[in-house]
């Protein structure tokens, strides 16, 4: 196994889907948590801006509209990480796996 | 197999025993049982009903599992045979507490927006777990969270430090839901406080000690599809009511509502942008590395299926918070001005908590309420269930079988203590419910997020992402940090001037996740920059390896073939 281990992380193939897998979790992430601290700061420092009612005649306000959109945002960029690595990075890894395995 | 059903047997009879004695009023209780708060008098035989087809199922299944789990792999994972889809469910089933429905709807319908901030924030945890865990715990996971860790660190005082803040976690998080649980519960069935902590510890103890990671999981599906579909029910029924006109449901709100259009806007929940953000990393982080929900990741064959489960868990959760911002407001449409649920004061019968459930009456008689006040109970049998499986794994896996045997305990006596700790920790679980009934316990369940944001997120993500971790940083750092932690909160304001009654509280602020993390965090970092032991050059070394198998699968733990 520790042979494995020694070829595959000499492929470098392997780096580069490291990398890229690591690039997408970081950028996702980023984004999340922009997403999310911008929430918590507007609750703490600009109240007044989310308790604004999104059109004359409703309620409904930026608030609301916020808190809908945080929890789609994130629901939509698992979605987003799930696709990719379905559809890209897991074929790599087994191409590379298998040929580690498969040398002499 | 003579000897586990010996000890079977002594184990439910000591569990009756128990049962028997606990509660001096059980006539009265079981009279009790079949009627409801005294205020209606009426027998809502459907709501016993659908109690006992959840218990009749659920024990069903308990014993259907009990004859599928014999080894360790078996008992901490369900031999590593669930799926995607399946775990999915059952991880949204972990995640939402009574507090996620009942908790969420009481905050909505007493204060309006500010209830809802606890449905946006904590969902914030669930993409991070994907983008930066999910196929990493997977592929170098086995049983618990310190096995991740102690690949490559050094076992015993690893082990040492996740099992002991793992223990502290479940003990904290499952008080909350005990005493949740009881007051709920009496209020629901009419059942007296201490009857009802009887009967949660005794069918945990059954599910989890008889049944374990299998029966656990059946039991968090089902409870996730019934509280999902309850949800959906609701949320349907009070849209209807406005032509499922979202602004119609408002505007109703705003009317009923003391505050008017106060409960669309933010009132001070968050007093002050310290707090604010130290609360926001508490949720987010700490609830990305619960270990009763990580431990979840380990029950599927596979890094693909850990993705895809983390998938539909964050769908399913995402979706039961949206129902929530519909819940909480009608909560306070349909029961706010109702003299059905309302006291001689014009006080809300069973205090806010029970403003969810008195919604469902109202929009579905006593059917709905019937199938909710069962939902509300699945909900937290669900969720003790896997708090326990999380503790007895901690127990039996990390201390039992490997700081005291030194991994030379065979698969049967692991086992065997599993099961015993299971009984343990629901024992343990009765005693501290009963302890702190009628206590304020909202501030325990900042107990649990401020350790898992403090330990069990720094150490998870710098084992897998940081080559210079060595053991003597992550010991010194995760129990400075855990210090930290806990000596805040307990010089905070809640407990040092709330209940401790002292005049100012020596450490401002309510939520010290932002400053214990830190300390976690830079200890952990500058204590191994300095360690220059032969065990840090090995530890360095061993990075390579790790990485390669937490990238690519090859060498994980696998599934049990049956």
């Amino acid at each position: 196994m520790e042979d494995i281990y020694r070829r595959i992380d000499t492929d470098p193939r392997f780096h580069a889907l490291a990398r890229a897998r690591s690039r997408l979790g970081w950028t996702l992430s980023a984004a999340v948590l922009l997403a999310y601290f911008a929430f918590i700061f507007a609750i703490a420092f600009a109240p007044d801006w989310l308790a604004q009612p999104l059109h004359a005649g409703t309620v409904v306000t930026t608030g609301i509209l916020a808190g809908v959109l945080v929890i789609v945002l994130c629901v939509s960029l698992t979605g987003v990480y799930i696709w990719q690595a379905n559809r890209r990075y897991d074929g790599q890894n087994r191409a590379i796996v298998d040929d580690a395995s498969r040398a002499p | 197999m003579n000897r586990q059903n010996t000890f079977v047997t002594i184990a439910t009879l000591a569990l009756l025993g128990f049962a028997g004695t606990a509660s001096a009023s059980i006539g009265e209780a079981i009279h009790n049982m079949f009627t409801l708060p005294a205020n209606t008098g009426a027998i809502n035989t459907k709501a016993v009903s659908m109690f006992f087809g959840f218990v009749l199922i659920s024990l069903s299944i308990t014993v259907w599992a009990a004859k599928r789990t014999k080894s360790t792999s078996d008992f901490y994972t369900a031999g590593g045979n669930i799926g995607g889809f399946q775990n999915g469910l059952a991880i949204c089933g972990d995640w939402c507490s009574s507090a996620a429905l009942m908790g969420v709807a009481a905050l909505i319908y007493s204060t309006g927006f500010d209830g809802l901030i606890y449905s946006v924030v904590p969902f914030g945890a669930w993409p991070l777990m994907m983008f930066l865990l999910a196929d990493r715990l997977r592929n170098l996971g086995k049983y618990t969270l310190a096995d991740i860790v102690s690949l490559r660190l050094a076992r015993v005082p690893i082990r040492t430090l996740v099992a002991g803040a793992s223990l502290a976690f479940v003990v904290g998080y499952l008080i909350v839901q005990m005493v949740g649980a009881g007051t709920l519960i009496s209020n629901l069935f009419g059942l007296n406080y201490e009857m009802a902590q009887v009967i949660i510890g005794v069918l945990i103890v059954l599910y989890v000690a008889f049944g374990g990671m299998i029966a656990t999981t059946y039991v968090q599906l089902i409870k996730a599809v019934l509280l999902l579909s309850g949800a959906t029910f609701i949320v349907v029924a009070v849209l209807a009511k406005f032509g499922f006109s979202l602004n119609g449901l408002y505007q109703a709100a705003v009317d009923n509502h003391p505050l008017k259009t106060g409960v669309m806007q933010p009132g001070g929940l968050l007093p002050d942008p310290v707090n604010a953000i130290s609360c926001g990393v508490m949720l987010i982080f700490g609830g990305a590395a619960m270990p009763h929900v990580l431990m979840r990741f380990f029950t599927v064959p596979d890094a693909k299926e850990a993705r895809r489960s983390v998938a539909w868990a964050a769908t399913f959760i995402g979706y039961f918070y949206l129902l929530t911002f519909v819940i909480g407001y009608g909560a306070i449409a349909f029961v706010m001005k109702n003299p059905d649920f309302l006291d001689a004061k014009g006080i809300i019968i069973g205090g806010p908590n029970m403003a969810a459930i008195h919604l469902s009456e109202a929009m579905g008689g006593d059917l709905l309420l019937g199938f909710i006040s069962a939902v509300a109970f699945a909900t937290i049998v669900a969720v003790v269930a896997g708090l326990t499986i999380a503790g007895a794994s901690a127990i039996s896996h990390d201390i039992y079988a490997n700081i005291f045997r030194h991994g030379k305990a065979t698969d049967a006596e692991v086992v065997k203590v599993s099961r015993i700790a299971a009984l343990g920790l629901g024992v343990l679980g009765i005693v501290l419910g009963i302890a702190f009934k009628g206590q304020n316990i909202a501030y325990l369940i900042v107990l649990p997020f401020t350790i898992s944001s403090t330990v069990f997120f720094p150490v998870l993500f710098l084992t897998m992402y940081w080559r210079r971790l060595t053991t003597t940083g992550v010991v010194v750092g995760g129990w400075l940090g855990l210090a930290t932690g806990i000596l805040l909160l307990v010089v905070g304001p809640t407990i040092w001037k709330d209940i401790l009654g002292n005049a100012a509280p020596l450490f401002p602020y309510k939520y010290p996740a932002l400053f214990s993390m830190t300390v976690t965090f830079v200890t952990m970092i500058v204590v191994s920059l300095l360690d220059k032991s032969e065990r840090a050059k090995a530890e360095l070394a061993s990075f390579d390896d790790q990485f390669v198998r937490s990238q690519t699968g090859l060498g994980a733990e696998g599934a049990v073939q049956h």
